[in-house]
């Protein structure tokens, strides 16, 4: 008889799931970190039309703007035509510049200076709307904006 | 007395809550991918201003956009995907003549037509948009003229550094060392001097 007997047949230990918790909340962390909540809800439609000579956004010292129509709920004050959005709330012309202070006063102080305005436009609106805020932004004195695009072949 | 040994705590169900976690927040995510077409905006009016300089006829050039989204280009409808050339070999021409006035465009490879711009630094695209122009549209006019510059940023750069300007330009925030990155600053604005975005916009009269 042997000392080192085999126990039992050919038999497989069952594989261990010991470390499965651990994967998991290794991709747990991931996502978690790689998240940005939305702090917009958006009231306006909003499809981005395509381009493709873009450039990155340095996502820390912008402030958004969205420009569209009005989601079904809110066309009864708003009407049809396309609205301006800053930060949660639907702003006119005039009082663009108030509310634009107003997001970018909410940036850290030394980015500032440097803020970029990102217009995320709907492909639907008019340039008319994109030409106000413009003009409201030069006399503002916001030099830098951005046009957020979808990537893709802007000529068909 | 007896020892009791503590019941070893079942872990078999931490999985399942991690999963559950994990599926609430691949839910939520939005990956960011914002991208665009960066631009500036001119300064505020200055009522005190000196008034500009008059500017040659033959260095501009000249791009309207209607409210049917119909293309006009020095004067002639034009299709979207021929703007881009078109805008290239207006930007490329570098018609100044040798030891004249204007200074000689020496790096330009257009067809130095005189009756074109002089000098890529004296080219001026002006760029006119009706208020009830689409704004896809009005992206797709910006996204072509950003092209032709990109194009010729992307040749120059390729002739003096052996790169191209645009990628570049987008692995610059991946750059490890801030002297690396500083270096490629500063060889990114030669560049772009070389072929400086002049972009003027104006809304359309109404009437």
């Amino acid at each position: 008889m042997s000392k080192f007997k085999k126990k039992g047949g050919g038999e497989l230990p069952p594989i261990s799931t010991a470390s499965l918790p651990d994967i998991v909340f290794m991709l747990l962390f991931f996502f978690m970190v790689a998240t940005v909540l939305r702090k917009n809800n958006l009231k306006v439609d909003n499809i981005l039309p395509p381009a493709n000579q873009t450039e990155k956004l340095d996502k820390t010292r912008t402030v958004f703007i969205y420009v569209g129509k009005p989601k079904d709920q809110y066309v009864k004050g708003r009407g049809t035509e396309a609205n301006i959005q800053i930060g949660d709330k639907f702003v006119d012309i005039p009082e663009l510049k108030a509310a634009i202070f107003e997001e970018v006063n909410k940036l850290r102080d030394e980015l500032r200076s440097k803020v970029v305005v990102a217009l995320k436009v709907d492909e639907g609106a008019n340039t008319g709307v994109v030409n106000d805020v413009k003009k409201e932004l030069r006399e503002a004195n916001l030099p830098k904006i951005i046009y957020i695009t979808t990537q893709g072949e802007s000529v068909q | 007395m007896a020892k009791r040994s503590a019941p070893e705590i079942n872990a078999g169900s931490m999985a399942d809550i991690a999963f559950l976690l994990l599926i609430f927040f691949l839910v939520t995510t939005t990956i960011d991918k914002d991208k665009g077409l960066l631009r500036q905006l001119p300064p505020p009016i200055d009522e005190n201003a000196p008034p500009p300089p008059k500017i040659k006829d033959k260095n501009l050039f000249i791009v309207l956009v209607n409210r049917n989204n119909d293309l006009l280009v020095e004067g002639e409808l034009m299709e979207l995907k021929d703007l881009k050339q078109a805008a290239i070999d207006f930007l490329d021409n570098g018609g100044a003549p040798r030891g004249g006035e204007i200074a000689y465009c020496d790096y330009c490879q257009g067809e130095r037509n005189p009756s074109s711009s002089d000098n890529p630094d004296k080219a001026i695209i002006s760029l006119t948009s009706d208020r009830l122009t689409d704004y896809d549209m009005y992206v797709a006019v910006q996204n072509e003229l950003g092209a032709a510059y990109n194009y010729l940023r992307d040749r120059e750069a390729q002739r003096l550094f052996g790169w191209k300007y645009t990628e570049k330009n987008a692995s610059l925030t991946q750059m490890s060392s801030d002297a690396q990155r500083e270096k490629a600053k500063e060889q990114l604005k030669q560049i772009r001097d070389l072929f400086p975005f002049i972009l003027t916009e104006a809304e359309a009269k109404q009437n």
